[in-house]
């Protein structure tokens, strides 16, 4: 079914017997689902002059709330060679994502609200998802001068960040943050500490070591994540960290919180799924940032996912072209092809019990919506559509012809996945049917 | 459900039935193949003492030296071994800004290709470079590792297994101390695992903590602080080039307190067993790593080293287009009566 | 499978050998063996005609015209040859000549070490199958073999020289 600008696919449709998994409603129900132009119009019975364009048998399937991606590169506006807004938002509607946040890292960087714009209308041209971008809290992310927080919010960019650039120094930091804080502005960070991490492509640890790579090590998260949750008790900033790596941040998280600290945090779906183990072939698909680390921190991650100290699963979608790839592993460019993998990735240890269906739903739904404050990440009656269908038994095969995006650099080429996407509805939307 | 790495090194480079096809690390390489290029190059030594000091082994192939970095002594070294094994030698230096220049390593390498080559011998400042290089080139064309990052230094260190087996016989119960900097070093590296792999159980590292790093021990070597305990009985001390640009970088406050604690003195040497040797890849930093009277004196092999340079690359050239010849399963292995 | 005596080959070859010295005027030739069968016959020759040179010894392993094809031969001896081959004469022993490729190769490789007087080929054994024009000067036994039939000499001590069928 061919979605366009001009003649948007408006669902109408039934899903009989499926089990509809809503944790922000407390919703766990198996029955058939009426959605009515665009609407969630009924969970029972066919609704006044309902003519389904399409009836399906949700028989053994869940309806999910379409997941919520709190980073997902776009590529545009720059670096369209690597991917485009219009094909990574395709690409994340067949991943089951309605809403996604793309991070300030363009070309020309998100930091003035006609960049802001730019990105929000083409992907509203492009009609796969919402579109929520990330502006950078300093300009041109080169840590020096805070950008125009306030005009970036008011052009729809739902949070600020630095992301691992480093900021020229500890009080310019600080500065951000208080700013910040005037507007309520959330800061999503991604802490790490620029001279530890300098020139490191990989774990700071023994594969590294042995393999001549320069590493990164793990206190270059904790060092600078331990000054960041310093600095937000003190400015009292709204914040999220992202993309955690090792299990000494899970440490400082559930204790910064424990002392009464509002900050949530993310991990990516493929650090739960590798370790630094697979730098030993020297395969620049497993080049990613934060790195890969060891066994420990892989388990630390899970549980900290399933204890809630983790409360969310991200995708830091980084389509890149061929070449970033094809060079000796330190000069490749670091990131995976991830949007379309982020459920059945994540589904996995869900399928292994360690971890909840509920939690596992939340983490990308319910979560990251409340996070954004955005009206999203749950299935209402009489709210818009944003929906994904989900085969819990299907298996979903990653081949570099059957991914959307533009980036086939995805670790999990030629291999299967468990769970599938079937459908995705994105504002009523038919975004994405397999 | 985490993924096995796919190629490693060590498996990349050797052929179904385990004969060498690349030469890209010491690692993983198994007591046999270690040994036999040892032995090769043991026959190539001969050849020196002819009139015509070449070969017809690899007549007609054309071996291309590509070198990233810049070395002229491994560079020279590779072109004298593929020139005596009859080959025809293509040196290349790239400079860094060179590929930074819109060409990418892979459309060098297609160029390069597309001229028949059959070989390439890599040296890269990026660790891992030659094991890509290895994964992409058209197959039957050999990549021989001329150094790479700190990752593997393979023909430096069998050089070094040549001469410890040379002044040592075997290497079962041999202990070997190495000093320096491991960190930044490829060689130490190859070293370990190639000492590992003809079954070397002693194997020690020497420097302070900034240059040595923890992981050595999960490659099998034994980790020292200090000279006199490092060094007590060992058979072998292996030292290290220190680069200057070390103490810049805050890993070494100076190069008189390094030679102060880990500089091979004669005093220091006496903590060795009487008839240890002590070898260096050069080029020395005499007074920084070493004593001059331990780099000339009668304990020394540093000299000799080189010496069989060429012949240790002319076995490793050979046997890797041999391998290459048999993957392409061309290799008949009845013999008639000739 | 058959075998053959080797002592009164060797003996014939002797005697073949002296005569043609004689005849040539060559005095205090050198001996070269073909590793490895080579090698053993021309240690036998060497012994029972009491040269003064030492025993030369050459692998061809690096001078064959088949690596390409098959790669390198497992074990490699090193060629010895403790005297100045330059304007020396040369008597180079092989075991069987077939297709003469081997003969070529040590030639090459005899050549590298300088530039001999002379060459004297002798061989144990003569079978069909020559690719190249080379013929021993001295033959021990020509044999006519049929394409299915193979001889492999064994050694060193004492050698035996068999005759195989092959299918």
């Amino acid at each position: 079914m061919e979605y366009s600008t001009g003649g948007k696919t408006v669902a109408n449709l039934c899903i009989k017997n499926v089990r509809v998994i809503d944790p922000d409603n407390g919703k766990d129900d198996i029955c058939d689902v009426y959605i009515m132009d665009g609407l969630i119009e009924s969970f029972h019975q066919s609704p006044a002059g309902f003519s389904a364009d399409f009836t399906l048998n949700g028989e053994g399937k869940w309806l999910l709330p379409g997941a919520v991606d709190l980073w997902a590169r776009l590529c545009e506006p720059g670096l369209e060679h690597k991917g485009t807004i219009h094909s990574e938002t395709k690409a994340a509607a067949a991943g089951g994502i309605t809403h996604l946040c793309c991070p300030p890292d363009t070309l020309p960087v998100i930091d003035t609200p006609a960049v802001a714009n730019l990105i929000q209308e083409k992907a509203y041209q492009s009609g796969y998802a919402h579109v929520l971008p990330i502006g950078a809290i300093t300009k041109n992310l080169e840590g020096n001068m805070l950008s125009e927080m306030h005009a970036l919010q008011e052009a729809g960019c739902i949070a600020l960040t630095q992301l691992r650039g480093p900021i020229k120094d500890t009080k310019v930091l600080l500065r951000c943050l208080e700013y910040a804080a005037t507007f309520d502005i959330t800061v999503f960070f991604q802490s790490q500490d620029a001279a530890l991490a300098k020139n490191g492509v990989a774990h700071g640890g023994i594969n590294a070591s042995n393999q001549g790579l320069p590493g990164i090590p793990s206190t270059a998260e904790t060092i600078a994540l331990c000054r960041d949750l310093l600095l937000v008790e003190q400015t009292g900033v709204k914040a999220h960290f992202g993309q955690l790596s090792s299990a000494r941040s899970v440490d400082l998280i559930a204790n910064a919180k424990a002392r009464g600290l509002a900050v949530t945090a993310d991990v990516c779906a493929h650090q739960l799924a590798f370790t630094d183990d697979v730098i030993n072939g020297f395969s620049s698909v497993h080049h990613v940032l934060p790195p890969y680390r060891n066994e420990s921190d892989r388990k630390a991650l899970i549980e900290g996912l399933e204890s809630g100290v983790i409360e969310m699963i991200c995708s830091d979608h980084q389509p890149h072209e061929a070449a970033a790839k094809a060079a000796p592993f330190a000069v490749t460019e670091p990131g995976i092809s991830s949007v379309e993998t982020l459920l059945p990735s994540s589904f996995q240890w869900v399928k292994q019990n360690c971890l909840g269906e509920n939690r596992w739903v939340k983490a990308l739904t319910q979560n990251p919506a409340q996070l954004l404050d955005i009206d999203a990440g749950h299935i209402s009656e009489g709210s818009q559509a944003n929906v994904t269908l989900f085969d819990p038994e299907g298996t979903t095969s990653i081949t570099a012809e059957n991914l959307l995006s533009d980036g086939k650099n995805s670790p999990w080429l030629e291999q299967q996945l468990p769970g599938k996407v079937l459908l995705t509805i994105c504002d009523g939307h038919i975004s994405y049917k397999g | 459900m985490t993924l096995a790495p796919a190629n490693p090194a060590h498996q990349l480079q050797l052929t179904e039935d385990g004969q060498l096809k690349h030469f890209l690390t010491t690692e993983g390489l198994s007591k046999s193949i270690l040994t036999e290029i040892l032995d090769r190059a043991e026959s190539f030594v001969g050849i020196e003492k002819q009139a015509v000091k070449k070969v017809p082994l690899l007549r007609g192939k054309t071996v291309v030296n590509l070198f990233f970095e810049a070395s002229t002594r491994t560079r020279t070294t590779f072109e004298l071994a593929a020139k005596r094994l009859s080959a025809d030698v293509l040196n290349i230096n790239i400079s860094q800004s060179a590929t930074s220049k819109g060409e990418s390593l892979m459309d060098m390498l297609w160029n390069l290709e597309a001229m028949a080559s059959d070989m390439f011998i890599v040296r890269h400042q990026n660790s891992g470079a030659p094991h890509f290089i290895a994964e992409h080139v058209t197959p039957h064309v050999a990549v021989i590792n001329a150094g790479d990052g700190r990752h593997a230094h393979p023909t430096q260190a069998m050089l070094d297994m040549y001469t410890i087996r040379k002044h040592k016989g075997a290497f079962e119960n041999l202990s070997v101390a190495i000093v320096g900097d491991i960190t930044h070093s490829r060689v130490a590296r190859s070293q370990v695992h190639a000492l590992r792999g003809l079954g070397t159980e002693d194997i020690r590292v020497i420097g302070p903590k900034t240059l040595v790093p923890s992981s050595m021990e999960t490659l099998g070597a034994k980790i020292y602080h200090n000279m006199e305990q490092g060094l007590s009985d060992v058979d072998v001390v292996i030292m290290l080039r220190l680069q200057k640009e070390r103490m810049n970088s805050g890993l070494l406050p100076s190069e008189h307190e390094f030679y102060r604690l880990y500089g091979l003195t004669e005093e220091k040497l006496a903590f060795c067993k009487p008839d240890a040797i002590v070898m260096h890849p050069g080029p020395i930093n005499r007074g920084v790593e070493i004593e001059t009277s331990v780099a000339d004196g009668p304990q020394s092999v540093i000299l000799k080293q080189v010496n069989y340079g060429i012949a240790v690359r002319m076995a490793v050239l050979s046997m890797a287009m041999s391998g290459q010849a048999s993957a392409a399963g061309l290799s008949d292995t009845t013999e008639g009566v000739e | 499978m058959s075998l053959i005596e080797v002592n009164p080959i060797i003996d014939n070859m002797i005697e073949q050998l002296e005569g043609l010295l004689q005849q040539r005027g060559i005095s205090n030739p050198a001996m070269v063996g073909i590793h490895t069968g080579g090698a053993w016959v021309a240690k036998a020759l060497h012994e029972k005609l009491k040269l003064e040179q030492p025993l030369g010894l050459l692998d061809i392993t690096f001078y064959r015209d088949d690596f390409t094809k098959k790669g390198l031969h497992p074990s490699v001896q090193t060629s010895e040859l403790p005297f100045v081959t330059e304007d020396q004469h040369l008597i180079l022993v092989d075991d069987a000549v077939m297709s003469g490729r081997t003969i070529r190769a040590a030639m090459n490789e005899l050549f590298d070490y300088g530039r001999p007087a002379s060459v004297t080929l002798a061989a144990l054994v003569t079978v069909p199958g020559r690719e190249l024009p080379i013929q021993p000067d001295i033959v021990g036994k020509a044999m006519d073999l049929s394409p299915r039939q193979r001889v492999k000499l064994s050694g060193p001590e004492p050698m035996s020289l068999e005759l195989i069928e092959v299918d």
